[in-house]
């Protein structure tokens, strides 16, 4: 491959697909996404409608493609009617019939499939409140392309980076790129990537490795496999270029077993690359050769964690191993081997295009560039999002995530999974950068933010975690193996209300232990979800020590004999009797910590213990 | 019917044989190798652990402790549908949990167990990644997203 064929590939090719790009275009492209989340919606259902019914009305110059991920997971399936760049959710495939017949062949948008129904004069996704603040970096492109195909990719300018560190930058000239960037490991420690492959460069040996940690463990997390899964050759593009900088010829991606679909369209990205010589021997011309091949994990979430993702790459158990010496120096087989996650490569191709100056204005702080984030939980917009660093949390749950649903009240917001934290309301205008969440207990973790509503209890979601962790504890460790085993002993003995203010004391006492005599990072940070509820919400864990009677006697209101005086009500401490005068009144169970006193008070013999 | 046994041990045998005989004589080939079989025959046999140790020159023990370290592998045979309901954060916020003992209740079976007819097997997950569509359950690599409770019938009469 030389630079003026890859340029007549583009330009070839953004003539077929110009209808994705200019207004103008004659002809007519429906894009449907196909990711895992709207394919489980039927998406691929809706290709085979699209086609047939297009068929049936025998229109010209319209095509059907698959495209990758548009991140509004919630209202799937997406699709997208270009030239005008009509943004439909939420299709069925009698939708896909209503699309074809209202606006292919009546010209008219099909306004019971746009975002807010209600204003069917907005109908791009530019007018979605969703994408406003948004920014794409890591995901630039994912939805204006065939994941299956080089040359959409190619389209939009896909592997000048590889062209350009290749044919006019040095190795190190690359690295002083990254560098200059400020890029920091998207997995969640947040390591300087430019200074993690100097470290890899400075080494002298015959072998050295570049691998890609896709193994998103943590629960809640999935935009690596939205980036594989929308955009694998970027991926492909930004491992070649660690390769050429830190001189390494041969990489691997290390890829969940839970992912097929991504496994898939990887597999196929990288056969097409070999094949049109943009990985392989002598890329463009010059001597910088590299491979690249995937090996997929086998379901253990202790493998997320580098030295235990090698040894898992390696065949063997995925246990982690104390470092020094470092995967710099000594890696995957013993050779030095730089190893970033999924979204750390995704901003290589901008970052080597744009130059690292660019990059490093984006953000705030020593956190620059964007991230992105896997948005769930009790949120109306789920889906994925990427916005620059330094956005506030507030921004991102009720600025772009829409807020609350059911009229609900906020409550939390869990952060960067199980080595990450839950942070409360008064915590909604932190900046999320790495170091505003170190400072608050929390940190990035790989991206995930899940949202908890006010009926979620923080004591069970400090439990699933653990219970988590117990599942995952690789075992290899004391601290982390039996620690984390006694840690959700004494919550299971809070949760069932034999607890003792002594045994808080306890959880944090050895919560702290663990944290510091753990073997790995997993390990250190496994309390994380204890120690932050147990700093900002330690009220819902001495409630727990009252509710001690409460699970012993429980007390009603029989409506037959209750004549609604509120003496019972004014007697409750915790106020937890309501109700209309004259009416039955209501005992609140929640609240209620069985004292008595409403039952010692009332004339009327109208509150039973049950 | 003791003859039928026989018999399917046998192509299983030659099928690991076949299996085992590509692959490179590699140490780090052993979880690939272990994949294959896993997805081909459902388990790993000990037959299977044998002709790996052979042929990668790993001893038994090893191979063992590699297959009992990851959830992917089991040594028993698989049922026919592996109903794998996800417990990630954002299901469990959304109630997976009441979706898990549905599914508990209506095949009469725990977590980790198989029915008698080895048709159904309930595994949990610790994520799909398909957070989106909370709760999330998958049937042999098939996502179903927003499965509360009511869709639990509804999954099993689309597989019965």
């Amino acid at each position: 491959m030389t630079l003026k064929e890859l340029e007549t590939l583009r330009e070839h090719r953004l003539k077929e697909i110009d209808a994705r790009f200019n207004k103008n275009s004659n002809k007519k492209e429906i894009m449907v996404c196909s990711s895992t989340g709207c394919k489980s919606n039927n998406s691929d259902e809706l290709i085979k409608v699209f086609k047939l019914e297009i068929e049936k009305n025998n229109l010209k110059n319209i095509s059907v493609e698959h495209t990758g991920c548009f991140g509004l997971c919630a209202l799937g399936p997406i699709v997208i009617v270009y030239p005008e760049g009509t943004f439909y959710c939420r299709v069925t495939p009698d939708g896909a019939k209503q699309i074809v017949n209202e606006h292919l062949v009546k010209g008219k948008v099909a306004t019971n499939f746009l975002y807010d129904t209600t204003k069917p004069e907005q109908t791009t996704k530019n007018d979605v409140e969703f994408y406003k603040k948004q920014m794409f970096i890591a995901r630039k492109g994912s939805e204006f392309i065939n994941p299956d195909n080089i040359l959409d990719y190619i389209a939009l300018f896909g592997y000048t980076a590889l062209y350009k560190a290749l044919t006019t930058l040095t190795p190190s000239q690359v690295i002083e790129e990254v560098k200059l960037s400020g890029l920091r490991g998207r997995g969640g420690a947040g390591f300087p990537t430019g200074t993690k492959w100097e470290l890899t460069a400075k080494e002298v040996a015959k072998q050295k490795y570049v691998v890609c940690n896709a193994d998103e463990g943590d629960p809640g997390a999935f935009m690596d496999r939205s980036i594989i899964e929308s955009d694998p050759h970027k991926i492909i593009e930004a491992m070649a270029i660690a390769g050429y900088a830190v001189g390494a010829t041969q990489g691997f991606v290390y890829l969940r077993a839970e992912y097929p679909l991504a496994g898939e369209r990887l597999e196929r990205a990288i056969v097409e690359a070999k094949k049109y010589g943009l990985i392989g021997k002598n890329i463009f011309g010059t001597n910088f050769c590299f491979d690249l091949k995937i090996k997929y994990g086998a379901g253990a979430f202790v493998c997320g964690e580098e030295t235990a993702l090698m040894h898992s790459l390696e065949g063997k158990r995925g246990e982690p191993r104390t470092r020094p010496p470092y995967p710099a120096q000594s890696g995957v087989f013993g050779c030095p081997t730089v190893l970033n996650n999924v979204e750390t490569y995704a901003n290589i191709p901008e970052i080597i295009n744009n130059g690292g100056l660019w990059y490093s204005k984006i953000g705030k702080g020593k956190s620059t560039g964007t991230k992105v984030f896997a948005l769930s939980g009790k949120v109306k917009h789920t889906g994925l999002i990427e916005l620059p660093m330094g956005s506030t949390l507030r921004e991102i749950i009720f600025d772009i995530g829409g807020g609350i649903p059911n009229g609900k009240k906020f409550k939390a917001v869990q952060i960067g999974g199980p080595s990450g934290a839950c942070l409360p309301e008064d915590k909604l205008d932190l900046p999320v950068t790495y170091d505003d969440l170190a400072e608050n207990g929390a940190m990035m973790g790989s991206g995930g933010l899940i949202v908890l509503d006010e009926d979620s209890s923080m004591v069970e979601v400090a439990k699933f975690f653990l219970e988590f962790i117990c599942d995952e504890s690789c075992g290899k460790c004391t601290p982390c193996r039996i620690g984390n085993r006694r840690l959700l002993e004494i919550l299971n003995k809070l949760l069932a209300g034999n607890g003792s203010m002594e045994d808080i004391d306890e959880l944090e006492t050895l919560s702290y232990f663990i944290k510091e005599n753990s073997l790995c990072g997993l390990g250190q940070s496994s309390p994380n979800p204890v120690l932050s509820t147990l700093k900002y919400f330690r009220n819902e864990y001495e409630a727990l020590i009252d509710k001690k009677h409460k699970l012993a006697d429980k007390y009603v209101i029989n409506k037959d004999k209750c004549i609604g005086c509120s003496a019972c009500s004014r007697a409750c401490p915790v106020k937890c009797i309501s109700g209309e005068i004259k009416k039955p009144f209501e005992i609140n169970q929640e609240k209620c910590i069985g004292c008595g006193n409403c039952q010692k008070i009332c004339k009327f013999n109208a509150i039973e213990k049950v | 019917m003791k003859g039928k046994i026989d018999e399917n041990k046998l192509s299983e045998q030659n099928e690991i044989d076949q299996i085992v005989e590509k692959i490179n004589s590699d140490p780090s080939e052993l979880i690939h190798c272990l994949q294959i079989i896993q997805s081909k025959l459902g388990y790993i046999s000990e037959y299977a652990v044998k002709a790996i140790s052979k042929k990668l020159k790993i001893s038994e023990s090893d191979i063992f402790s590699v297959v009992t370290f990851y959830s992917q592998f089991s040594l028993k045979p698989k049922a026919k549908y592996e109903i794998q309901v996800c417990l990630g954060t954002a299901c469990y916020v959304l109630g997976a949990n009441k979706t898990l003992q549905k599914f508990e209740e209506k095949l009469g079976i725990k977590v980790g167990e198989q029915t008698a007819d080895h048709k159904f097997e309930l595994s949990k997950s610790r994520c799909l990644g398909c957070c989106g569509l909370a709760p999330v359950v998958s049937v042999n690599g098939k996502i179903y997203g927003k499965t509360t409770e009511d869709k639990v019938e509804e999954i099993l009469k689309e597989l019965v």
